[in-house]
Protein backbone atom coordinates (compact mmCIF):
# COMPACT_ATOMS: atom_id res chain seq x y z
CA UNK A 1 0.00 0.00 0.00
CA UNK A 2 2.78 2.49 0.86
CA UNK A 3 4.42 1.71 -2.43
CA UNK A 4 1.22 2.64 -4.26
CA UNK A 5 0.93 5.86 -2.26
CA UNK A 6 4.55 6.79 -2.97
CA UNK A 7 4.17 6.07 -6.70
CA UNK A 8 1.00 8.10 -6.87
CA UNK A 9 2.56 11.09 -5.06
CA UNK A 10 5.63 11.00 -7.30
CA UNK A 11 3.41 10.89 -10.39
CA UNK A 12 1.99 14.31 -9.51
CA UNK A 13 5.42 15.99 -9.65
CA UNK A 14 5.67 16.20 -13.47
CA UNK A 15 2.02 17.30 -13.64
CA UNK A 16 2.68 20.11 -11.15
CA UNK A 17 5.77 21.13 -13.12
CA UNK A 18 3.76 21.35 -16.35
CA UNK A 19 0.99 23.30 -14.60
CA UNK A 20 3.55 25.81 -13.30
CA UNK A 21 5.04 26.12 -16.80
CA UNK A 22 1.64 26.65 -18.44
CA UNK A 23 0.53 29.22 -15.86
CA UNK A 24 3.82 31.11 -16.21
CA UNK A 25 3.70 30.95 -20.01
CA UNK A 26 0.23 32.45 -20.39
CA UNK A 27 1.61 35.98 -20.14
CA UNK A 28 4.20 35.23 -22.81
CA UNK A 29 1.82 33.54 -25.25
CA UNK A 30 0.69 36.76 -26.85
CA UNK A 31 2.92 38.46 -29.40
CA UNK A 32 4.53 41.70 -28.39
CA UNK A 33 5.89 43.15 -25.18
CA UNK A 34 4.21 41.67 -22.07
CA UNK A 35 4.92 44.90 -20.15
CA UNK A 36 3.08 46.95 -22.78
CA UNK A 37 0.22 44.43 -22.70
CA UNK A 38 -0.14 44.83 -18.95
CA UNK A 39 0.26 48.62 -19.01
CA UNK A 40 -2.45 49.05 -21.63
CA UNK A 41 -2.81 51.14 -24.75
CA UNK A 42 -2.68 54.52 -22.94
CA UNK A 43 0.51 53.86 -20.97
CA UNK A 44 3.61 56.03 -21.36
CA UNK A 45 7.05 54.50 -22.08
CA UNK A 46 8.05 55.30 -18.49
CA UNK A 47 5.08 53.38 -17.10
CA UNK A 48 5.85 50.42 -19.35
CA UNK A 49 9.49 50.47 -18.25
CA UNK A 50 8.44 50.58 -14.59
CA UNK A 51 6.20 47.52 -15.01
CA UNK A 52 8.96 45.72 -16.89
CA UNK A 53 11.38 46.30 -14.03
CA UNK A 54 8.81 45.47 -11.32
CA UNK A 55 7.91 42.10 -12.88
CA UNK A 56 11.51 41.31 -13.95
CA UNK A 57 10.37 41.12 -17.58
CA UNK A 58 13.79 42.44 -18.66
CA UNK A 59 15.44 39.16 -17.64
CA UNK A 60 15.81 36.13 -19.97
CA UNK A 61 12.67 34.04 -19.90
CA UNK A 62 14.25 31.02 -18.19
CA UNK A 63 15.49 33.31 -15.40
CA UNK A 64 12.03 34.83 -15.08
CA UNK A 65 10.54 31.34 -14.73
CA UNK A 66 13.17 30.26 -12.18
CA UNK A 67 12.63 33.41 -10.14
CA UNK A 68 8.85 33.09 -10.25
CA UNK A 69 8.89 29.38 -9.39
CA UNK A 70 11.41 29.81 -6.58
CA UNK A 71 9.36 32.59 -5.03
CA UNK A 72 6.14 30.58 -5.44
CA UNK A 73 7.68 27.58 -3.63
CA UNK A 74 8.64 29.93 -0.80
CA UNK A 75 5.06 31.22 -0.60
CA UNK A 76 5.72 34.52 -2.37
CA UNK A 77 3.27 34.82 -5.25
CA UNK A 78 4.32 38.35 -6.14
CA UNK A 79 2.62 41.69 -5.64
CA UNK A 80 -0.53 42.99 -7.26
CA UNK A 81 0.23 45.68 -9.83
CA UNK A 82 -2.86 47.69 -8.96
CA UNK A 83 -3.34 47.29 -5.23
CA UNK A 84 0.38 46.85 -4.41
CA UNK A 85 -0.53 44.17 -1.89
CA UNK A 86 0.99 40.68 -1.79
CA UNK A 87 -0.98 38.23 -3.90
CA UNK A 88 -0.86 35.66 -1.10
CA UNK A 89 -2.47 38.15 1.32
CA UNK A 90 -5.17 39.03 -1.21
CA UNK A 91 -5.85 35.33 -1.74
CA UNK A 92 -6.12 34.55 1.98
CA UNK A 93 -8.39 37.51 2.52
CA UNK A 94 -10.82 36.20 -0.08
CA UNK A 95 -10.50 32.52 0.79
CA UNK A 96 -13.28 32.05 3.33
CA UNK A 97 -16.25 32.76 1.04
CA UNK A 98 -14.88 30.49 -1.68
CA UNK A 99 -14.16 27.62 0.69
CA UNK A 100 -17.57 28.00 2.33
CA UNK A 101 -19.29 27.99 -1.06
CA UNK A 102 -17.31 25.00 -2.38
CA UNK A 103 -17.80 22.90 0.77
CA UNK A 104 -21.52 23.71 0.98
CA UNK A 105 -21.99 22.92 -2.69
CA UNK A 106 -20.17 19.58 -2.40
CA UNK A 107 -22.18 18.54 0.65
CA UNK A 108 -25.51 19.56 -0.90
CA UNK A 109 -24.65 17.88 -4.19
CA UNK A 110 -23.57 14.59 -2.61
CA UNK A 111 -26.51 14.48 -0.16
CA UNK A 112 -29.04 15.07 -2.94
CA UNK A 113 -27.48 13.32 -5.91
CA UNK A 114 -26.23 10.03 -4.44
CA UNK A 115 -29.61 8.96 -3.01
CA UNK A 116 -31.30 10.15 -6.22
CA UNK A 117 -28.91 8.05 -8.30
CA UNK A 118 -29.41 5.01 -6.05
CA UNK A 119 -33.18 5.42 -6.26
CA UNK A 120 -33.03 5.80 -10.05
CA UNK A 121 -30.98 2.59 -10.30
CA UNK A 122 -33.33 0.69 -7.94
CA UNK A 123 -36.37 1.85 -9.92
CA UNK A 124 -34.65 1.60 -13.31
CA UNK A 125 -37.02 2.28 -16.21
CA UNK A 126 -39.73 3.76 -13.99
CA UNK A 127 -41.08 7.29 -13.85
CA UNK A 128 -38.74 8.05 -10.94
CA UNK A 129 -35.75 6.96 -13.02
CA UNK A 130 -36.84 9.08 -15.98
CA UNK A 131 -37.46 12.10 -13.74
CA UNK A 132 -34.02 11.84 -12.11
CA UNK A 133 -32.20 11.33 -15.40
CA UNK A 134 -34.25 14.01 -17.13
CA UNK A 135 -33.33 16.48 -14.41
CA UNK A 136 -29.69 15.42 -14.81
CA UNK A 137 -29.82 16.12 -18.55
CA UNK A 138 -31.27 19.57 -17.87
CA UNK A 139 -28.61 20.17 -15.25
CA UNK A 140 -25.88 19.80 -17.86
CA UNK A 141 -27.54 22.18 -20.29
CA UNK A 142 -28.17 25.20 -18.09
CA UNK A 143 -25.14 27.43 -17.50
CA UNK A 144 -24.38 28.25 -13.86
CA UNK A 145 -25.20 31.93 -14.20
CA UNK A 146 -28.57 31.28 -15.90
CA UNK A 147 -29.55 28.89 -13.10
CA UNK A 148 -28.35 31.46 -10.60
CA UNK A 149 -30.51 34.21 -12.04
CA UNK A 150 -33.54 31.92 -12.30
CA UNK A 151 -33.14 30.97 -8.63
CA UNK A 152 -32.74 34.65 -7.67
CA UNK A 153 -35.85 35.54 -9.66
CA UNK A 154 -37.99 32.79 -8.11
CA UNK A 155 -36.78 32.49 -4.52
CA UNK A 156 -35.41 35.94 -3.78
CA UNK A 157 -37.46 38.35 -5.88
CA UNK A 158 -40.84 36.63 -6.14
CA UNK A 159 -41.07 34.41 -3.01
CA UNK A 160 -38.65 36.52 -0.92
CA UNK A 161 -37.38 33.39 0.87
CA UNK A 162 -33.68 34.00 0.35
CA UNK A 163 -31.40 37.04 0.06
CA UNK A 164 -30.73 38.19 -3.49
CA UNK A 165 -26.97 38.50 -3.31
CA UNK A 166 -24.07 38.95 -0.94
CA UNK A 167 -22.21 36.97 1.66
CA UNK A 168 -22.12 36.95 5.46
CA UNK A 169 -18.89 35.70 7.09
CA UNK A 170 -19.21 32.76 9.44
CA UNK A 171 -18.14 35.07 12.29
CA UNK A 172 -21.47 36.89 11.92
CA UNK A 173 -23.39 33.69 12.61
CA UNK A 174 -23.79 30.25 11.06
CA UNK A 175 -27.39 30.70 9.90
CA UNK A 176 -26.92 34.09 8.15
CA UNK A 177 -23.84 32.64 6.41
CA UNK A 178 -25.76 29.52 5.35
CA UNK A 179 -28.75 31.55 4.22
CA UNK A 180 -26.56 33.48 1.79
CA UNK A 181 -25.03 30.25 0.49
CA UNK A 182 -28.22 28.29 -0.29
CA UNK A 183 -28.98 29.76 -3.71
CA UNK A 184 -25.33 29.97 -4.85
CA UNK A 185 -24.76 26.34 -3.79
CA UNK A 186 -27.81 25.14 -5.70
CA UNK A 187 -26.79 27.11 -8.80
CA UNK A 188 -23.19 25.97 -8.69
CA UNK A 189 -24.06 22.42 -7.72
CA UNK A 190 -26.73 21.66 -10.33
CA UNK A 191 -24.38 20.32 -13.00
CA UNK A 192 -22.30 18.62 -10.28
CA UNK A 193 -25.45 16.91 -8.96
CA UNK A 194 -26.34 15.83 -12.48
CA UNK A 195 -22.93 14.25 -12.95
CA UNK A 196 -22.97 12.46 -9.58
CA UNK A 197 -26.54 11.19 -10.09
CA UNK A 198 -25.73 9.76 -13.53
CA UNK A 199 -22.55 8.02 -12.40
CA UNK A 200 -24.21 6.73 -9.22
CA UNK A 201 -27.10 5.30 -11.20
CA UNK A 202 -24.84 3.59 -13.74
CA UNK A 203 -22.51 2.23 -11.08
CA UNK A 204 -25.25 0.97 -8.73
CA UNK A 205 -27.17 -0.53 -11.65
CA UNK A 206 -24.14 -2.59 -12.53
CA UNK A 207 -23.73 -3.80 -8.95
CA UNK A 208 -27.43 -4.63 -8.56
CA UNK A 209 -27.07 -7.24 -11.30
CA UNK A 210 -24.40 -9.14 -9.40
CA UNK A 211 -24.82 -12.43 -7.56
CA UNK A 212 -24.24 -11.17 -4.04
CA UNK A 213 -27.13 -8.72 -4.41
CA UNK A 214 -29.36 -11.49 -5.70
CA UNK A 215 -28.39 -13.56 -2.67
CA UNK A 216 -29.06 -10.68 -0.29
CA UNK A 217 -32.45 -10.12 -1.87
CA UNK A 218 -33.26 -13.86 -1.64
CA UNK A 219 -32.35 -13.75 2.05
CA UNK A 220 -35.03 -11.10 2.52
CA UNK A 221 -32.84 -8.16 3.48
CA UNK A 222 -34.70 -4.82 3.79
CA UNK A 223 -34.34 -2.67 0.69
CA UNK A 224 -32.56 0.19 2.47
CA UNK A 225 -29.91 -2.16 3.93
CA UNK A 226 -29.48 -3.90 0.60
CA UNK A 227 -28.96 -0.63 -1.26
CA UNK A 228 -26.82 1.33 1.21
CA UNK A 229 -24.87 -1.49 2.91
CA UNK A 230 -24.30 -3.87 0.03
CA UNK A 231 -24.81 -2.11 -3.30
CA UNK A 232 -23.52 1.39 -2.68
CA UNK A 233 -20.12 0.48 -1.07
CA UNK A 234 -19.36 -1.78 -4.04
CA UNK A 235 -20.35 0.98 -6.44
CA UNK A 236 -18.35 3.60 -4.56
CA UNK A 237 -15.15 3.80 -6.61
CA UNK A 238 -16.57 5.57 -9.71
CA UNK A 239 -18.73 7.77 -7.46
CA UNK A 240 -15.72 8.88 -5.41
CA UNK A 241 -13.83 9.51 -8.68
CA UNK A 242 -16.52 11.75 -10.04
CA UNK A 243 -16.80 13.68 -6.79
CA UNK A 244 -13.09 14.39 -6.99
CA UNK A 245 -13.24 15.25 -10.70
CA UNK A 246 -16.25 17.43 -9.97
CA UNK A 247 -14.10 19.68 -7.79
CA UNK A 248 -12.56 20.96 -11.02
CA UNK A 249 -16.03 21.81 -12.28
CA UNK A 250 -16.67 23.65 -9.04
CA UNK A 251 -13.42 25.62 -9.16
CA UNK A 252 -14.36 26.92 -12.59
CA UNK A 253 -18.01 27.47 -11.69
CA UNK A 254 -17.08 29.33 -8.49
CA UNK A 255 -15.71 32.13 -10.65
CA UNK A 256 -19.07 32.73 -12.31
CA UNK A 257 -21.22 32.04 -9.24
CA UNK A 258 -19.36 34.61 -7.16
CA UNK A 259 -19.92 37.17 -9.91
CA UNK A 260 -23.67 36.47 -10.06
CA UNK A 261 -24.23 36.47 -6.30
CA UNK A 262 -21.69 39.22 -5.50
CA UNK A 263 -19.69 36.97 -3.18
CA UNK A 264 -16.27 38.51 -2.44
CA UNK A 265 -14.29 35.32 -2.93
CA UNK A 266 -11.22 34.19 -4.85
CA UNK A 267 -13.27 33.71 -8.03
CA UNK A 268 -14.17 37.37 -8.19
CA UNK A 269 -10.58 38.27 -7.31
CA UNK A 270 -9.26 36.41 -10.34
CA UNK A 271 -11.96 37.74 -12.70
CA UNK A 272 -11.28 41.33 -11.61
CA UNK A 273 -7.54 40.67 -12.01
CA UNK A 274 -8.00 39.26 -15.52
CA UNK A 275 -10.13 42.19 -16.64
CA UNK A 276 -7.54 44.59 -15.17
CA UNK A 277 -4.64 42.51 -16.51
CA UNK A 278 -3.11 42.21 -13.05
CA UNK A 279 -0.85 39.32 -14.06
CA UNK A 280 0.82 38.56 -10.72
CA UNK A 281 -2.67 37.96 -9.25
CA UNK A 282 -3.76 35.94 -12.31
CA UNK A 283 -0.71 33.71 -12.18
CA UNK A 284 -0.83 33.27 -8.40
CA UNK A 285 -4.51 32.35 -8.20
CA UNK A 286 -4.40 30.14 -11.30
CA UNK A 287 -1.45 28.25 -9.81
CA UNK A 288 -3.23 27.71 -6.49
CA UNK A 289 -6.48 26.59 -8.16
CA UNK A 290 -4.61 24.13 -10.37
CA UNK A 291 -2.56 22.73 -7.50
CA UNK A 292 -5.78 22.31 -5.50
CA UNK A 293 -7.21 20.24 -8.34
CA UNK A 294 -4.08 18.08 -8.52
CA UNK A 295 -4.09 17.54 -4.74
CA UNK A 296 -7.80 16.69 -4.68
CA UNK A 297 -7.29 14.09 -7.42
CA UNK A 298 -4.37 12.67 -5.46
CA UNK A 299 -6.51 12.41 -2.32
CA UNK A 300 -9.28 10.72 -4.33
CA UNK A 301 -6.79 8.17 -5.65
CA UNK A 302 -5.53 7.51 -2.13
CA UNK A 303 -9.09 7.10 -0.83
CA UNK A 304 -9.52 4.31 -3.42
CA UNK A 305 -7.12 2.17 -1.42
CA UNK A 306 -9.30 2.54 1.64
CA UNK A 307 -12.48 1.75 -0.29
CA UNK A 308 -11.11 -1.03 -2.49
CA UNK A 309 -7.93 -2.72 -1.17
CA UNK A 310 -7.54 -4.56 -4.48
CA UNK A 311 -6.41 -1.34 -6.12
CA UNK A 312 -3.12 -1.18 -4.16
CA UNK A 313 -2.25 -4.73 -5.23
CA UNK A 314 -2.87 -3.93 -8.90
CA UNK A 315 -0.35 -1.11 -8.60
CA UNK A 316 -0.07 2.10 -10.65
CA UNK A 317 -2.78 4.70 -11.05
CA UNK B 1 -35.92 9.34 -38.46
CA UNK B 2 -39.13 7.44 -37.66
CA UNK B 3 -37.13 4.60 -36.13
CA UNK B 4 -35.13 7.14 -34.11
CA UNK B 5 -38.32 8.87 -32.93
CA UNK B 6 -39.79 5.55 -31.87
CA UNK B 7 -36.74 4.21 -30.05
CA UNK B 8 -35.27 7.50 -28.77
CA UNK B 9 -37.93 10.20 -28.60
CA UNK B 10 -35.62 12.46 -26.60
CA UNK B 11 -32.93 12.33 -29.29
CA UNK B 12 -35.51 12.96 -32.01
CA UNK B 13 -36.73 15.93 -29.99
CA UNK B 14 -33.17 17.24 -29.80
CA UNK B 15 -32.78 16.97 -33.57
CA UNK B 16 -36.04 18.85 -34.13
CA UNK B 17 -35.17 21.60 -31.63
CA UNK B 18 -31.71 22.05 -33.11
CA UNK B 19 -33.16 22.21 -36.62
CA UNK B 20 -35.65 24.89 -35.53
CA UNK B 21 -32.87 26.95 -33.90
CA UNK B 22 -30.61 26.62 -36.94
CA UNK B 23 -33.39 27.65 -39.30
CA UNK B 24 -34.36 30.56 -37.02
CA UNK B 25 -30.80 31.89 -36.97
CA UNK B 26 -30.48 31.51 -40.75
CA UNK B 27 -33.78 33.36 -41.26
CA UNK B 28 -32.88 36.02 -38.67
CA UNK B 29 -33.31 38.99 -41.04
CA UNK B 30 -36.93 37.92 -41.65
CA UNK B 31 -37.79 36.57 -38.19
CA UNK B 32 -36.23 39.28 -36.06
CA UNK B 33 -38.70 42.06 -36.78
CA UNK B 34 -36.35 44.79 -35.54
CA UNK B 35 -32.79 45.86 -36.23
CA UNK B 36 -30.76 44.29 -33.37
CA UNK B 37 -28.49 47.34 -33.25
CA UNK B 38 -31.22 50.00 -33.37
CA UNK B 39 -31.12 52.14 -30.23
CA UNK B 40 -34.42 53.62 -29.09
CA UNK B 41 -34.04 55.65 -25.86
CA UNK B 42 -37.83 56.00 -25.58
CA UNK B 43 -38.26 52.21 -25.43
CA UNK B 44 -35.76 51.39 -22.67
CA UNK B 45 -36.37 48.38 -20.40
CA UNK B 46 -39.86 47.62 -21.71
CA UNK B 47 -41.38 44.28 -20.63
CA UNK B 48 -42.42 41.66 -23.21
CA UNK B 49 -45.30 42.86 -25.38
CA UNK B 50 -46.77 42.27 -28.86
CA UNK B 51 -44.41 44.95 -30.23
CA UNK B 52 -41.35 43.52 -28.44
CA UNK B 53 -41.82 39.79 -27.84
CA UNK B 54 -38.99 39.52 -25.31
CA UNK B 55 -38.95 43.15 -24.20
CA UNK B 56 -36.18 45.68 -24.69
CA UNK B 57 -32.83 46.27 -23.04
CA UNK B 58 -31.27 49.34 -21.44
CA UNK B 59 -30.65 50.98 -24.83
CA UNK B 60 -34.13 50.23 -26.16
CA UNK B 61 -32.90 47.43 -28.43
CA UNK B 62 -35.32 44.57 -29.08
CA UNK B 63 -34.23 41.52 -27.06
CA UNK B 64 -35.95 38.98 -29.37
CA UNK B 65 -34.08 40.35 -32.41
CA UNK B 66 -30.78 40.35 -30.56
CA UNK B 67 -31.40 36.81 -29.31
CA UNK B 68 -32.13 35.53 -32.82
CA UNK B 69 -29.06 37.25 -34.30
CA UNK B 70 -27.00 36.28 -31.27
CA UNK B 71 -27.71 32.64 -32.05
CA UNK B 72 -25.62 33.00 -35.22
CA UNK B 73 -22.58 34.11 -33.22
CA UNK B 74 -22.95 31.45 -30.55
CA UNK B 75 -23.51 28.62 -33.04
CA UNK B 76 -20.58 29.73 -35.22
CA UNK B 77 -18.33 29.81 -32.15
CA UNK B 78 -19.56 26.39 -31.06
CA UNK B 79 -19.08 24.70 -34.42
CA UNK B 80 -15.75 26.39 -35.19
CA UNK B 81 -14.29 25.56 -31.77
CA UNK B 82 -15.49 21.95 -32.09
CA UNK B 83 -13.91 21.58 -35.54
CA UNK B 84 -10.57 23.08 -34.48
CA UNK B 85 -10.41 21.21 -31.16
CA UNK B 86 -11.35 17.93 -32.82
CA UNK B 87 -8.87 18.36 -35.66
CA UNK B 88 -5.97 19.33 -33.44
CA UNK B 89 -6.86 16.73 -30.82
CA UNK B 90 -7.13 14.00 -33.43
CA UNK B 91 -3.70 14.79 -34.84
CA UNK B 92 -2.00 14.99 -31.44
CA UNK B 93 -3.85 11.93 -30.14
CA UNK B 94 -2.85 9.80 -33.14
CA UNK B 95 0.82 10.68 -32.72
CA UNK B 96 0.68 10.27 -28.94
CA UNK B 97 -1.04 6.90 -29.11
CA UNK B 98 1.31 5.45 -31.69
CA UNK B 99 4.68 6.83 -30.55
CA UNK B 100 5.73 6.03 -26.99
CA UNK B 101 8.32 8.80 -26.89
CA UNK B 102 5.88 11.43 -28.09
CA UNK B 103 3.26 9.99 -25.73
CA UNK B 104 5.44 10.48 -22.65
CA UNK B 105 5.84 14.20 -23.39
CA UNK B 106 2.43 14.99 -24.87
CA UNK B 107 0.36 13.31 -22.15
CA UNK B 108 2.22 15.17 -19.39
CA UNK B 109 1.39 18.43 -21.18
CA UNK B 110 -2.24 17.37 -21.61
CA UNK B 111 -2.46 16.34 -17.94
CA UNK B 112 -1.09 19.74 -16.97
CA UNK B 113 -3.60 21.56 -19.18
CA UNK B 114 -6.49 19.50 -17.82
CA UNK B 115 -5.42 20.36 -14.27
CA UNK B 116 -6.26 23.99 -14.85
CA UNK B 117 -9.99 24.72 -14.56
CA UNK B 118 -11.31 25.15 -18.09
CA UNK B 119 -13.04 28.47 -17.68
CA UNK B 120 -10.05 29.98 -15.85
CA UNK B 121 -7.66 28.87 -18.59
CA UNK B 122 -9.98 30.25 -21.25
CA UNK B 123 -10.36 33.59 -19.43
CA UNK B 124 -6.60 33.83 -18.86
CA UNK B 125 -5.92 33.17 -22.56
CA UNK B 126 -8.45 35.85 -23.52
CA UNK B 127 -6.69 38.27 -21.18
CA UNK B 128 -3.50 38.14 -23.24
CA UNK B 129 -5.02 38.58 -26.70
CA UNK B 130 -7.20 41.20 -28.35
CA UNK B 131 -10.82 40.11 -27.97
CA UNK B 132 -12.44 39.00 -31.21
CA UNK B 133 -14.59 36.15 -32.46
CA UNK B 134 -11.50 34.35 -33.78
CA UNK B 135 -9.56 34.59 -30.52
CA UNK B 136 -12.57 33.36 -28.55
CA UNK B 137 -12.84 30.34 -30.85
CA UNK B 138 -9.11 29.58 -30.53
CA UNK B 139 -9.11 30.02 -26.73
CA UNK B 140 -12.05 27.63 -26.34
CA UNK B 141 -10.51 25.12 -28.76
CA UNK B 142 -7.22 25.13 -26.82
CA UNK B 143 -8.93 24.19 -23.54
CA UNK B 144 -10.97 21.41 -25.18
CA UNK B 145 -8.09 19.78 -27.11
CA UNK B 146 -6.79 17.68 -24.16
CA UNK B 147 -10.09 15.80 -23.88
CA UNK B 148 -10.00 14.82 -27.56
CA UNK B 149 -6.34 13.85 -27.29
CA UNK B 150 -7.07 11.50 -24.39
CA UNK B 151 -9.99 9.93 -26.21
CA UNK B 152 -8.10 9.39 -29.47
CA UNK B 153 -5.01 8.14 -27.66
CA UNK B 154 -7.11 5.56 -25.82
CA UNK B 155 -8.56 4.25 -29.07
CA UNK B 156 -5.16 4.19 -30.76
CA UNK B 157 -3.60 2.27 -27.86
CA UNK B 158 -6.21 -0.47 -28.20
CA UNK B 159 -6.27 -0.57 -32.02
CA UNK B 160 -2.49 -0.64 -32.55
CA UNK B 161 -2.30 -4.07 -30.85
CA UNK B 162 -4.77 -5.57 -33.30
CA UNK B 163 -3.47 -8.31 -35.65
CA UNK B 164 -4.25 -6.34 -38.81
CA UNK B 165 -2.09 -3.43 -37.63
CA UNK B 166 0.76 -5.81 -36.81
CA UNK B 167 0.34 -7.34 -40.26
CA UNK B 168 0.58 -3.89 -41.85
CA UNK B 169 3.79 -3.19 -39.93
CA UNK B 170 5.28 -6.53 -40.98
CA UNK B 171 4.26 -5.87 -44.59
CA UNK B 172 6.35 -2.68 -44.50
CA UNK B 173 3.61 -0.04 -44.46
CA UNK B 174 4.86 3.40 -43.50
CA UNK B 175 3.97 5.14 -40.25
CA UNK B 176 1.68 7.56 -42.08
CA UNK B 177 -0.09 4.83 -44.03
CA UNK B 178 -0.77 2.79 -40.89
CA UNK B 179 -2.15 5.82 -39.08
CA UNK B 180 -4.27 7.03 -41.98
CA UNK B 181 -5.56 3.73 -43.32
CA UNK B 182 -5.81 1.45 -40.29
CA UNK B 183 -5.99 3.51 -37.11
CA UNK B 184 -7.72 6.76 -38.07
CA UNK B 185 -10.98 5.13 -39.29
CA UNK B 186 -11.40 3.48 -35.86
CA UNK B 187 -11.12 6.80 -34.06
CA UNK B 188 -13.73 8.65 -36.12
CA UNK B 189 -16.86 7.37 -34.39
CA UNK B 190 -15.96 8.39 -30.82
CA UNK B 191 -14.40 11.62 -32.12
CA UNK B 192 -17.61 12.60 -33.92
CA UNK B 193 -19.57 12.01 -30.71
CA UNK B 194 -17.03 14.02 -28.71
CA UNK B 195 -17.24 16.84 -31.28
CA UNK B 196 -20.94 17.32 -30.56
CA UNK B 197 -20.24 17.56 -26.83
CA UNK B 198 -17.40 20.02 -27.51
CA UNK B 199 -19.78 22.13 -29.58
CA UNK B 200 -22.23 22.42 -26.67
CA UNK B 201 -19.39 23.05 -24.22
CA UNK B 202 -17.97 25.74 -26.51
CA UNK B 203 -21.31 27.54 -26.68
CA UNK B 204 -21.49 27.45 -22.87
CA UNK B 205 -17.91 28.66 -22.44
CA UNK B 206 -18.42 31.51 -24.93
CA UNK B 207 -21.49 32.64 -23.02
CA UNK B 208 -19.56 32.46 -19.74
CA UNK B 209 -16.61 34.39 -21.15
CA UNK B 210 -18.85 37.07 -22.59
CA UNK B 211 -20.88 37.24 -19.39
CA UNK B 212 -17.70 37.90 -17.42
CA UNK B 213 -16.54 40.49 -19.94
CA UNK B 214 -13.71 38.41 -21.36
CA UNK B 215 -15.39 37.01 -24.46
CA UNK B 216 -16.62 38.37 -27.76
CA UNK B 217 -16.36 42.17 -28.11
CA UNK B 218 -19.36 44.04 -26.62
CA UNK B 219 -20.56 45.24 -30.04
CA UNK B 220 -21.11 41.61 -31.10
CA UNK B 221 -24.61 40.44 -30.12
CA UNK B 222 -23.85 37.01 -28.69
CA UNK B 223 -26.10 35.43 -26.06
CA UNK B 224 -23.42 35.93 -23.43
CA UNK B 225 -23.04 39.63 -24.26
CA UNK B 226 -26.80 40.20 -24.16
CA UNK B 227 -26.93 38.64 -20.70
CA UNK B 228 -23.84 40.56 -19.54
CA UNK B 229 -25.49 43.84 -20.52
CA UNK B 230 -28.62 42.85 -18.62
CA UNK B 231 -26.85 42.07 -15.34
CA UNK B 232 -27.15 45.43 -13.65
CA UNK B 233 -30.82 45.74 -14.67
CA UNK B 234 -31.85 42.26 -13.52
CA UNK B 235 -34.02 43.46 -10.66
CA UNK B 236 -36.13 45.69 -12.96
CA UNK B 237 -35.80 43.85 -16.28
CA UNK B 238 -35.11 40.15 -15.68
CA UNK B 239 -36.16 39.21 -19.24
CA UNK B 240 -32.88 40.57 -20.66
CA UNK B 241 -31.03 37.71 -18.97
CA UNK B 242 -33.71 35.04 -18.71
CA UNK B 243 -34.83 35.01 -22.35
CA UNK B 244 -31.45 34.44 -24.06
CA UNK B 245 -30.45 32.26 -21.09
CA UNK B 246 -33.31 29.84 -21.65
CA UNK B 247 -32.68 29.80 -25.42
CA UNK B 248 -29.00 29.07 -24.74
CA UNK B 249 -29.90 26.21 -22.38
CA UNK B 250 -32.38 24.70 -24.84
CA UNK B 251 -29.77 24.85 -27.62
CA UNK B 252 -27.12 23.17 -25.47
CA UNK B 253 -29.65 20.55 -24.38
CA UNK B 254 -30.59 19.83 -28.00
CA UNK B 255 -26.94 19.45 -29.04
CA UNK B 256 -26.27 17.11 -26.08
CA UNK B 257 -29.29 14.99 -27.01
CA UNK B 258 -28.11 14.81 -30.62
CA UNK B 259 -24.68 13.78 -29.35
CA UNK B 260 -26.27 11.01 -27.28
CA UNK B 261 -28.15 9.89 -30.38
CA UNK B 262 -25.03 9.86 -32.54
CA UNK B 263 -23.22 7.87 -29.84
CA UNK B 264 -26.02 5.28 -29.72
CA UNK B 265 -26.26 5.03 -33.51
CA UNK B 266 -22.51 4.46 -33.82
CA UNK B 267 -22.65 1.82 -31.06
CA UNK B 268 -22.72 -1.59 -32.80
CA UNK B 269 -25.17 -2.91 -30.22
CA UNK B 270 -27.70 -0.24 -31.14
CA UNK B 271 -27.06 -0.62 -34.88
CA UNK B 272 -27.87 -4.35 -34.71
CA UNK B 273 -31.23 -3.62 -33.10
CA UNK B 274 -32.13 -1.42 -36.08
Amino acid sequence: MWGYIARRVLATVPVVAIVALVVFSILHVAPGDPAALIAGDQATPEQIAAIRAKLHLDLPIYQQFGLWLGNALAGDLGTSIFSNRPVAALFLQRLEPTVALTVTTTIVAVLLAVPAGVLAAWRSGSLVDRAVMGTAVLGFAFPVFVVGYILIYLFAMKLRLMPIQGYRPIAEGFWPCLQHLVLPSLALGLSFMALIARITRASVLEVLGQDHIRTARAKGLPTRRLLFHHALPNAAVPIVTIIGVGVALLLGGVVVTESVFAIPGVGRLVVDAILARDYPVIQGVLLIFSLTYVVVNLIVDLIYVAIDPRISYRGGS
Amino acid sequence: MRVLARRHPAVAGGVVILAVILIATLLAPWLAGHDPLFIDPLARLLPPSPQHWLGTDALGRDVWSRTVYGGRVSLVVGVAAAVIATGAGLLIGLVSGYSRIADALLMRVMDGLMSIPTILLAIALMAVVKASLATVVVAIAVVEVPRVVRLVRGVVLSVREQPYVEAAVVAGSSFGTILARHILPNTLAPVVVQATYICSAAILIESLLSFLGAGTPPEVASWGNIMAEGRIYFLVAPWIILAPGVVLAVTVLAINLVGDGVRDMLDPRFAKRI
